[in-house]
């Protein structure tokens, strides 16, 4: 009776999610195949998707790029350089960045983190390195750019980077770091020969989650990214390319018609491009444990 | 009583000339380790409690002793690596061939470079290989090195180590691949490597089978020629069998300090030691 | 062999350490460049001294160590300095985010904003133009309240039967795709989430449906994988001997279950749903588009739009109306509200676990 319940519950899961595909297909079919007269902009949908995929996987590998480095040595930090009586709290503090709701950090970007960055790191990048396209064209005043945003989902994604490194940092068995210590390795040496290679599946599977989280976060995009449609390049403009998920987040409310389908269609675009970083995330960290203690 | 009968029948097989050379080593008393009113504290506990002790140059000296009795602690202490805990520090001195380890121009990490250290259970690194292994200690201390000059290196130690032979053909497979034996002397031939001084010894046999530890031992006795060998075991035969000297280390009861009880050439702790603890631990009274 | 041995004694020696003197003197040398510099350059505002102090401390201890200790500790100590930068920096976010929430949103949060809705009489438009304070959250609170209240009473029965279905009952292929699936749901995009909620209730109940249940529904997919993990490892974590302790009095399995097995990992199941929670209420994207937004009071969870915290949120700083000013500030004595909800929530799973924790290992 129990089990029959409990099991139930269980093939519940697969149910759902099959009804998360299933419903997604079936409202988002039209919004791909569907009469485009009937649809504002573009001709077809893969016009209307590219720029947003590509928007979307721009923004989460700036997000990315500005993370992975910081969540790594924080988790060092964290793990192997911070008092041990305070690592425990220190961890908890990243974590409660974790906490905070997207909303909140997408209206302290705006107010905070946009005026910082346009004011002083983007005219110098703007100066300075110009003749690389990320960093020409006319800098965005209220620095609402693709820069800004990427730097704001750094800052969200960076507690489950740490989380997950220091996690596998800290598992790094005491004997390894204490043969390379015993060689007369020091600290740094001890943390490049012994906690990075056996870490390193767990800072990959953890930088992919992050990534995951970056590619499909939308409230903080939304209210910081000013969007254009089409490619662009350049991080420091009022013109960028918009995510999908902000994309939804501000069409979706005034949408009607087959436009609604068309969103739901590039939100299941969406579903398919996370899915795919979380399986290689979930390889990585399955595969590589069980290789570092073999 | 059975344990003793053991010990006693074990000793006359050893007893060669090695044993009865000992002052050979003699000769250089400001050689070697001196240990002097060293005491050993984990925070406000005091571990191992005012130690002194002379180890001899080009020697193998053992360690015995019922368990929790420090002599880990102590030996760990011997190159600074029992700092690895937090809170862990020391009093006296520890000089090695006249310089203290513990003065304050030393850097820990130097005196792990001359102090070299084989652990309990084998531990080569899983992501190395065997020839990343034997170098990994020199690689840190030596910025670039020729190929061939690795190549020496890691022939060396590995023939040094007695594994030569046995992982000549698959030096680039990780070492984690080795039989736990093997994955040992992989071990003493990294901590070798490096030519220290001394070599620790932290239990080396206690994770593998007899044919095994008869190997080390073997390899221990062609490694004085070069190392000073500090060893702690807990197997009483295998101490008599390789040690020129034996430290009996003992506890009052928990939460009192370990000490030195004695330290003497092996014959004497095994037949005929100064203290009554001592040939109540040899015996097998307890422990 | 002589000489070689006292080459190497001196190599001890000569390794020498930098003093706490010499690090101190770095450490004052940075700081006084991190106040000079950007002063020099025209620019004295405290963020640039902070990482022209930070770059400099970096820069000099290792030039420092490099001449005093060599190579190999002055790349020790440039790695050291630099993760703790690293850290450091990462909390300025922290206490950006807490100290802004703090400043702007304590403004309007008053009496009327905890009790007022958007559903603003013509007098108070007019107070709200001469700069008066109107209009609260009232609704929105409400909103979350019934919107997390119906997730959890989806996810948390849900997800707890599932989590004892694969730690208890569960083996071979069924368990593995359950398990695989969890894993999928966890990383389901909240907007995704959110789509799927009002897909379904478009099929239903025909387009432009928004209600207080789709909303629930859409939290309740992101928050059940939270449940079905934070459950499952607590209940893997109950020793195999109480259970077969329990069987061995003749229990049944299902007895043991609710009897041993859930009693033993109450405390961390409740830790684990308490953070689920925590987790959902402040999502926003499913609710904007499944719950929509409404400027007054709706209890009906079944029937018309539902505001929350975030949606109002998000509402009031993109489209704060006239002035703008009041419909920023209450946009921030929203944020400040969600951020205390969070934090009562963290804080209430903390104590739960340690008030619990006896009473589960009896």
């Amino acid at each position: 009776m129990f089990s029959g319940l409990s099991r139930a519950a269980g093939i519940n899961i697969l149910i759902i999610l099959a009804g998360v595909a299933a419903f997604l297909i079936v409202e988002g079919r039209t919004g791909i195949f569907g009469d485009t007269e009937e649809m504002s902009g573009s001709d077809n949908f893969l016009q209307y998707v590219g720029p947003l995929v590509f928007g979307t996987v721009y923004a989460a590998s700036l997000a990315l790029l500005i993370a992975a480095p910081l969540g790594v040595a924080v988790a060092l930090y964290i793990s192997h350089y911070a008092p041990r009586r305070l690592a425990q709290t220190l961890g908890y503090l990243v974590d409660l960045l974790a906490a905070i709701p997207s909303v909140v950090f997408g209206i302290w970007g705006v107010t905070v983190v946009a005026p910082i960055l346009s004011g002083n790191l983007y005219p110098s990048l703007n100066e300075n390195l110009d003749f690389l396209p990320f960093f020409s064209g006319t800098i965005s005043t209220s620095g609402r750019s693709m820069l800004t945003a990427g730097v704001v989902l750094a800052v969200m994604i960076l507690p489950i980077i740490t989380a997950i490194s220091r996690e596998s940092f800290m598992q790094t068995p005491r004997l390894h770091e204490e043969a390379s210590l015993a060689l007369g390795a020091t600290k740094w040496e001890m943390i490049r020969q012994a906690v990075l290679p056996y870490g390193r599946s767990g800072v990959i599977s953890g930088c992919m989650l992050g990534l995951g989280r970056a590619l499909g976060e939308t409230m903080a995009v939304a209210i910081i990214l000013s969007p254009s449609d089409g490619y662009f390049w350049s991080v420091l403009t009022n013109q960028n390319s918009n995510t999908i998920a902000s994309n939804i987040a501000l069409k979706f409310p005034e949408a009607y018609g087959l436009d609604v389908n068309r969103l739901i269609a590039t939100g299941l675009v969406l579903f398919g491009i996370t899915f795919l970083v979380n399986a290689f995330a979930r390889r990585i960290a399955n595969a590589g444990f069980s290789g570092a203690d073999g | 009583m059975m344990l003793s009968g053991q010990i006693t029948r074990g000793i006359p097989v050893t007893n060669d000339s090695r044993l009865s050379e000992p002052s050979q080593v003699d000769d250089h008393a400001e050689r070697g380790v001196v240990v002097a009113g060293l005491n050993i504290f984990y925070g406000d506990f005091l571990a191992v409690a005012d130690v002194d002790m002379h180890i001899q140059s080009k020697s193998i000296t053992a360690l015995i002793g019922p368990s929790g009795c420090g002599k880990s602690t102590f030996l760990r202490s011997l190159n600074r690596m029992h700092e690895v805990i937090d809170g862990a520090r020391v009093e006296g001195s520890v000089r090695l061939d006249g310089v203290d380890l513990y003065g304050s121009e030393v850097d820990p990490v130097a005196v792990r470079r001359r102090v070299g250290m084989v652990f309990q259970r084998p531990n080569p690194f899983p992501t190395m290989s065997i020839y990343d292994n034997v170098v990994a200690g020199i690689r840190l201390n030596s910025g670039k090195l020729r190929r061939a000059e690795t190549n020496e290196i890691v022939e060396r130690s590995l023939r040094g180590a007695n594994l030569w032979e046995e992982v000549k053909d698959r030096l680039d497979q990780p070492g984690s691949g080795l039989s736990g034996g093997q994955q040992q002397r992989l071990c003493i031939a990294r901590a070798t490597a490096v030519e220290p001084d001394v070599l620790l010894m932290d239990e080396p046999c206690s994770a593998l089978d007899p044919i095994s530890t008869l190997a080390i031992e073997q390899l221990m006795l062609e490694l004085k020629q070069n190392f000073t060998i500090v060893i702690v075991t807990h197997n009483m035969q295998q101490a008599a069998r390789v040690s020129d000297r034996t430290g009996f280390f003992n506890i009052a009861g928990t939460g009192k300090p370990g000490r030195l009880i004695e330290i003497d050439e092996t014959k004497r702790i095994f037949s005929n030691p100064a203290q009554q603890a001592t040939q109540d631990y040899v015996t097998g009274r307890f422990g | 062999m002589t000489t070689v041995l006292d080459d190497r004694s001196a190599s001890v020696v000569g390794a020498r350490r930098m003093s706490r003197n010499v690090q101190g003197s770095i450490a004052g040398a940075a700081l006084l460049l991190g106040i000079s510099i950007p002063n020099l350059l025209g620019d004295g505002k405290w963020g640039w001294v902070l990482v022209v102090t930070a770059l400099s401390y970096v820069a000099l201890i290792y030039v420092g160590s490099r001449a005093l200790e060599g190579r190999r500790q002055a790349t020790d100590r440039l790695m050291r300095a630099t993760v703790t930068v690293a850290f450091a920096l990462v909390m300025l976010p922290l206490l950006s985010v807490t100290w802004t929430v703090i400043r702007e949103g304590v403004g309007r949060f008053d009496g009327k904003f905890l009790r007022g809705t958007m559903r603003l009489s013509p007098e108070e438009l007019l107070a709200q133009r001469d700069g008066l304070a109107a209009g609260g959250a009232f609704h929105a609170m409400v909103g979350t309240l019934i919107i997390t209240g119906l997730a959890a009473a989806i996810a948390v029965p849900l997800g707890l039967l599932t989590a004892v279905y694969l730690v208890e009952y569960g083996r071979g292929r069924l368990a593995r795709a359950i398990t695989t699936m969890v894993d999928v749901m966890t990383g389901i995009p909240s907007i995704v989430a959110g789509l799927c909620a009002y897909a379904l209730f478009v099929i239903v109940f025909g387009p432009g449906s928004r209600t207080g249940l789709a909303g629930g529904l859409a939290l309740s997919v992101l928050m059940t994988p939270v449940v079905v993990r934070s459950a499952e490892e607590m209940f893997r974590l109950v020793p195999n001997e109480l259970r077969e302790a329990s069987y061995a009095l003749g229990v049944p399995k299902w007895r043991t279950i609710l009897r041993v097995v859930i009693p033993t990992a109450i405390a961390g199941v409740l830790t684990g749903t308490t953070l689920a929670v925590a987790r959902v209420i402040g999502e926003t994207a499913p609710l904007l588009i499944a719950a929509g937004l409404a400027q007054e009071t709706n209890v009906n969870p079944f029937d018309g739009r539902m505001t929350s915290l975030p949606v109002f949120t998000y509402y009031q700083y993109v489209q704060p109306g006239i002035p703008t000013e009041a419909g920023v500030a209450r946009a921030w004595a929203a944020a400040l509200m969600l951020v205390l909800i969070v934090a009562t929530l963290f804080v209430l799973a903390r104590v739960l676990a340690n008030v619990l924790k006896p009473k589960g290992l009896r």
